[in-house]
Formats: structure tokens, sequence, C-alpha cells
């Protein structure tokens, strides 16, 4: 009663009022289509026209997708079949481009004899990632990694290699070991995450498989320090000896080893692989090697960035807000001219240091000083009881950061860190201004440079544009997944 | 008195004692914000079983004071001795404290990515270096204590303030600490809430806990206190007995403050 209080102050309810549905709305496609295209005469205008100029655009371009040729051994030849298909004057694309020039998007000039290796460094990254995006397993994981196993048996005989398959029955030995020792997933294919760069390295270059093996075996040097030196001397200086310890090992130890090994394994299988060099490289499996070794790289530098940066040591902070500001002040085709040519001057003569490796390098840095940014915006929407109730409980800096801190504040930062994966990724074809074939203008401009193809425009770039579209929009998928997995389950 | 949460409960005192050992002694301590003096010359010995209400009114230091006890403050000048170890830039005796002394804050702070029993066991298995399972054993043996092991799989977030204030407790409790602090635990409680806390705190003191507790229960303060120090601007105004605190205070500052808090 509305008139409750005009009659008398007091009032007692006698009985309580029990839930009721909500009043039912009208619902279904008409009320959609009211709500969001026709709310206001504004509205249905702007979406009337917005129609109009989507069926202009597409009566523009669709009979160009669909006139699309995909069997012709020249852009001449594409245009005569179009011409006698669907008339004199008619536009269409020539896929046939695509189909006959495929491998160099994607390979470059690699050697087409060798094109299983780049294809089992890509499988087996899907190996090597599972561990560490996924920490459930699932049905869906299990029946994607059988089908990247079945993939990698198939390359292996498809290509009469039998690496391929060696590789494959090692990996599931071990984890099969792995979790006959109490190791479940992850935990039983972190190895392989750990040892994948070694592996992706000599199946991309190729050589001898003892050189990857010994820069290798100077981490578990540096591991092996750190174990026995922490008890004595306590973790910092530890840590020193472990990294003067990998220093000592791959300057003067790793070498050595890797001539002697090599000398005694020769070039017989499986100890050698043709050695394919940089300068072949082009493509995606440019664009993968140099975005993903940055992305792998760039994500532990960018946290250790942030963190000196909120450092109370007055060194550490001025350094990382150097470097931070420096490489966030400067073009990243800076950064790779200087890649290119400048480090030649500042290296002793007759040093071959890769074109390809100067350049990850480069980008790693560059897109460390973003992360670190990312992840400072993240540290600082914590709240300082955070950073309070983990110093109480009596936990040191370091198990603080990993325990409390960053898994928090990686979390908030999740959107900011992918969106500059993705940006480092799209980069990677800037390379192409230190003479690297990246896939979008080095290999194109070299595709059409040859008579058959000279003329064609669109086509290269939308194939490459698309594969780029595919796999950004992939990542950022992946980090919506993440983004909602943490959410439901810290709810 | 018109106190809501007035303690009606019979106390069990056979395990209240207190000891001749000294917990903490803090001599000649001063500490500045800036050039803010928030605490001045502070003598303070807190003996082993001890149960200190700390009250005064706000910006009158007591937070500050207790924050100093375990270095989530630094002092600037004096002395503060916690178990025998002094309090020095010395990371490893800060450690060493940390993890004698539990910690209970207004705002619970209990970790958002971990669960209850998670939030329980991480600094017992970090710091501690106790096994997973003997860790979860603790870990569900304080919080069968503070009455919510139903609880232990769910996240902080699905929690009432009452509960994830019990949790903050039995995560302090699980480091098996010597001292507990209380900064302002009921605080930031809904009024229906305060009273499950303070029930879980009085037990904490039955058991002969040693806890420094800044609070404005005195309903709390004169059922289990052995001691209440009233701050203000910095400084200890008056320490007393409970009965004689509240029944008989001395200076005029004290007095104006106790009306101000319990003549509603």
């Amino acid at each position: 009663m509305s008139d409750l209080h005009a009659h008398s102050a007091r009032y007692v309810r006698d009985s309580m009022l029990p839930p009721e549905a909500p009043p039912t709305l009208e619902s279904g496609a008409v009320k959609w289509l009211r709500e969001n295209l026709f709310s206001g005469w504004l509205n249905s205008v702007l979406t009337v026209l917005g129609l109009l100029v989507l069926v202009y655009l597409l009566k523009l371009s669709l009979p160009w997708f669909l006139h699309g040729v995909w069997k012709a051994n020249s852009l001449g030849e594409c245009r005569e079949i179009i011409a006698a298909n669907w008339g004199e004057g008619a536009h269409g694309a020539c896929w046939a481009l695509i189909r006959e020039r495929w491998n160099q998007f994607l390979f470059g000039f690699y050697p087409s004899a060798e094109y299983w290796r780049p294809i089992l460094a890509l499988l087996l990254l899907f190996l090597a990632l599972a561990p560490v995006l996924f920490d459930e397993m699932s049905k869906k994981l299990m029946a994607a990694a059988g089908v990247v196993g079945l993939l990698i048996l198939w390359l292996s005989a498809y290509n009469g290699q039998w690496l391929p398959a060696v590789i494959l029955v090692i990996i599931g030995a071990v984890t099969a070991l792995m979790g006959s020792r109490g190791k479940r997933w992850p935990a039983n294919l972190m190895w392989f995450a750990l040892v994948y760069p070694a592996v992706a390295f000599w199946l991309l270059w190729g050589g001898s498989i003892w050189l990857p093996v010994m820069v290798m075996a100077g981490f578990v040097v540096a591991g092996l320090a750190l174990r026995f030196a922490a008890p004595v001397i306590g973790l910092m200086p530890a840590v020193a000896v472990a990294v003067v310890a990998a220093f000592l090992w791959w300057s003067f130890a790793a070498g050595p080893l890797t001539d002697a090994l090599t000398g005694m394994t020769g070039r017989s299988q499986p100890f050698w692989l043709r050695l394919v060099e940089s300068d072949e490289f082009g493509g995606f499996v440019l664009a993968f090697t140099i975005g993903l070794s940055g992305i792998a790289i760039s994500l532990p530098m960018g946290i250790v960035l942030a963190l000196g940066r909120q450092s109370d040591m007055l060194l550490v902070k001025a350094l990382c807000v150097g470097f931070i500001e420096f490489i966030r002040g400067v073009p990243l085709i800076t950064l790779l001219f200087t890649a290119s040519l400048l480090l030649n001057y500042f290296l002793p003569p007759g040093t071959n240091f890769d074109i390809i490796l100067r350049v990850i390098i480069m980008v790693t840095l560059f897109s460390a000083a973003y992360i670190a940014e990312v992840i400072r915006g993240g540290l600082a929407a914590l709240p300082r009881g955070q950073y309070e109730a983990a110093d109480a409980l009596g936990l040191d800096y370091w198990k603080a950061q990993r325990l409390i801190i960053m898994p928090q504040a990686l979390k908030i930062s999740i959107p900011g860190i992918v969106s500059s994966f993705i940006g480092l990724f799209k980069d990677t074809t800037l390379v192409v201004f230190v003479a690297l074939l990246d896939p979008l203008k080095g290999i194109t401009d070299a595709v059409r440079a040859s008579i058959e193809w000279k003329g064609i425009y669109w086509e290269p770039y939308i194939f490459v544009g698309a594969i780029f579209f595919i796999i950004c929009f992939s990542m950022s998928r992946y980090s919506m997944f993440l983004e909602n997995k943490l959410m439901r389950e810290h709810r | 008195m018109s106190d809501p949460h007035a303690v009606t409960r019979k106390i069990d005192r056979s395990h209240m004692q207190v000891s001749d050992e000294v917990a903490i002694q803090i001599t000649n301590m001063n500490k500045w914000f800036g050039a803010f003096h928030v605490l001045r010359d502070i003598n303070m010995t807190v003996n082993r079983g001890e149960r200190i209400v700390i009250c005064g009114p706000s910006g009158s230091g007591k937070s500050t004071l207790i924050r100093c006890i375990n270095r989530l403050e630094e002092h600037q000048q004096g002395k503060i001795v916690v178990d025998g170890i002094e309090l020095t830039n010395d990371l490893k005796n800060i450690d060493k404290v940390r993890s004698e002394v539990g910690m209970v804050f207004q705002h619970f702070n209990l970790f958002p990515h971990l669960t209850i029993l998670e939030n329980c066991t991480l600094a017992p298995i970090w710091v501690r270096k106790v096994p997973k399972k003997e860790a979860d054993a603790t870990a569900m043996h304080f919080l069968e204590k503070v009455k919510i092991p139903e609880q232990a799989l769910k996240y902080p977030g699905q929690l009432s303030g009452g509960q994830q204030q019990r949790v903050a407790i039995a995560r302090s409790l699980c480091m098996k600490p010597r001292i507990m602090l209380f900064d302002e635990p009921t605080s930031a409680l809904d009024p229906e809430m305060i009273k499950e806390v303070l029930d879980t705190m009085i037990e904490l003191a039955e058991e002969g806990m040693t806890m420094l507790c800044v609070t404005h229960e005195m309903g709390f303060a004169q059922a289990v206190a052995n001691r209440v120090i009233f701050m203000d601007q910095g400084q200890i105004v008056e320490q007393n007995e409970p009965k004689e605190f509240f029944n008989n205070p001395q200076s005029d500052r004290t007095k104006l403050f106790l009306s101000q808090i319990l003549g509603h």
C-alpha cells in the first residue's frame, strides 16, 4: 500500500513475499532487430545505408572472387581463361599464382627437399606449447595431440625420412617415463617445451646435432652450479656463479666439444642434417622463426624489466627505465638497421653473427620493452594488501613475486600482452628492410619479378594477409579463452 | 554501556597465563612518515601469553605501531626485539620474525587466485618447507577450528567477509606463530559478521596465544584482554587492566575517547 505512512507510522509485515519470475518480455528476432537495427529513424536510415554499401562492395568484389582461376601457368593465361569463360572485360582472381608459388610464400628459398624440417618443427611446436598453454588435460587436447602425432608419422612416411618418427617416439617414451615417475600433465611434457628451442634450431638450420646439444648443456651446467652452490653460498651469489659457469661453458667448452663430437660422428644420420643458410630462409618460415622466438624470450624479459622498474635499487631501476624508454622511443626499423649494419662495425672483424639471430635479438628487445610496461600496469592494479600479506607470511621477494604477485598481475595484463605478441608477429614483415624475404613484401616482390606473374597485385597480398589473420586471430581467441577460464576459476 | 558485541559467553581462563618470558620489547622507538612524527618514543614490553588491546582515535599511530612489529613499517629510531631477534635491515632476520608472527588485516588480504586451502598451505610449504600432505592436514585442522572446513576448495571471492576474515586467521595460524597481530580485524565487516570473527579471536586467547589487537571492540577488550593501551598523537597515553581502564580512566584524553565510543 502506498499510503501506508499516511494512516499510521506503525506497520508490521505478517507474511513475506515469495519471489516471482520476471515479467515476460517480448523476445525473438523481431525484438533483436528493433533494438539493435531499427531503434529510431536515424538508426533505421543508417541500417539501410549500411546494407546498401555492403551490397555494393559485394557486387564489386564477389565476381572477382567467383571468377577465380586456379589452373594456369601465368597471369596472361589466367586472363585468357577468364575472358573465355566470363566474357571480354570480366575481372577475376588469379589464384593460380598461389597454387604454383605457395611453397615460396611458406618456405622462401628453403631447399625443397628439406621442406619436411620446418613442417616438423611447426608440428613439434604444438606439442611443446600444449603443456605451457593448457594446464588441464582434456579430450579435445588429446585428440589434437593425436592428430599432430599422425601428421608427424605421415611426414615420416611421405618424405621417406625416419627422423620425425624417431623424435615422436622419443617424446612419447620420455613422457611416459615422466608419467611413471609421478609427473602428471602438464609436468610430464614440460621437459619438451624446454628442449624445443634446441630441436627447432637444429631442424631449421641443420648441421651437427652437437651444437644445439652443447648449447643446451650450458643450461644444465648452470643448473648444476646453482644446485650445488646455493646451499653453500646462498641463492644470489649462486645465481652469479651459475651464470658465469654457463658463459665459461659456452665460451671454452662448447666449441671444442662440438667439433670433437662432430668429428667422431661425421655427417652420418642422425647426427647431421644438411646445412641451410639464413639467406635461404623466407616467407612464413622466417616470420615464424623470428616471431615465435621473440614471443618466447620477450615475455620473461618483460617480466624482469617490469620488476626492475619497480625496484628499490637505484641502479637496477635506472637501467630498466633507461632501456624501456630508449627502446620505446625508437622505431623498430631503426633497431633492425642497427642489427643489420651497425652491429658489424662493433663486432670484431671476421665474426659471422647470423643476420636472423641479430634480427631476433632486436625484435625481442623491442617487444620486451612494451610487455614490461603492460605488466607494470598489471602490477599497479594490485592492491598493496597483497604485497603486505605475502610479506607478513614471511615469503621472500622472489617467492612473493612468483606465487602471489605475478600470477595476479599477469592475469590482469593478458589482453595487453597478447596485443604485444600480435604486434610483434606482424612486425616481422618489417625485416624486408634489412633484405630478408618476409612473406608480405619480400616474397611477393620476388614472385612478381618473374615474367609469368608480372602485374599481379591483389592475390598474393590477400593470401599472405589471410594467413596472418588466422594466426593473429587464434592468438586473440586463446587470450579470451584464458581470461574466461581464470575469471571463472577465481570467482 | 550499549555495546552491540558485548561478550556474553563464559570465558575459559585456565590457559590464559602470562609468563615472565619477554615476547616483544620496544624501547625508545620513533617513526616518521616524511616530516610527520607518527610514533613518538614508544616503550613497551609484551610478555608471552599477554592479550593486549590497543585503541585510540584514528591517526593515533596504533596500526603503524603493530605494523612495525613485523616490519611492514620501518622504524627510524630505537629498538624493537621480537622473540629475541632485533629488527634491523637484515632481511633474513625480518623473514624469520615474520614467519613467527602472524598478522590479520582489516581487509583480509586473502590471495584471490588461490583456493582457501591453498591460501592456508602456501606459506607453510614455501617458507617452512612442510610437505604438502602435512600442510594440507594442518590447514584443514585450522579451517575446522575457525568453522569453515567445507569452504576449503572455494575461492576467497565466493566467501562472505566474516568467513574471509576467519580464513585469514586460519592462514596465519597454519604458520604456527608464537605471536598474533590483529589490525582492526572487524572494522571492514558487516555488524552480523563481527561476532563470528570475535568468537574465533576469543578462542585463540583462551588457548594462551600472545595477541596484540588494534580494535574498537571494547566488549572483546573487557572479556579477554589483560591490558588495554590507549594511544593518541603517536604516543602511549594510558595503559591499564581493562577493568580499571574502563571504570577509572586517568587521563582526560582517555575519558573523552571512552565517552565518545561507549556513550552512544
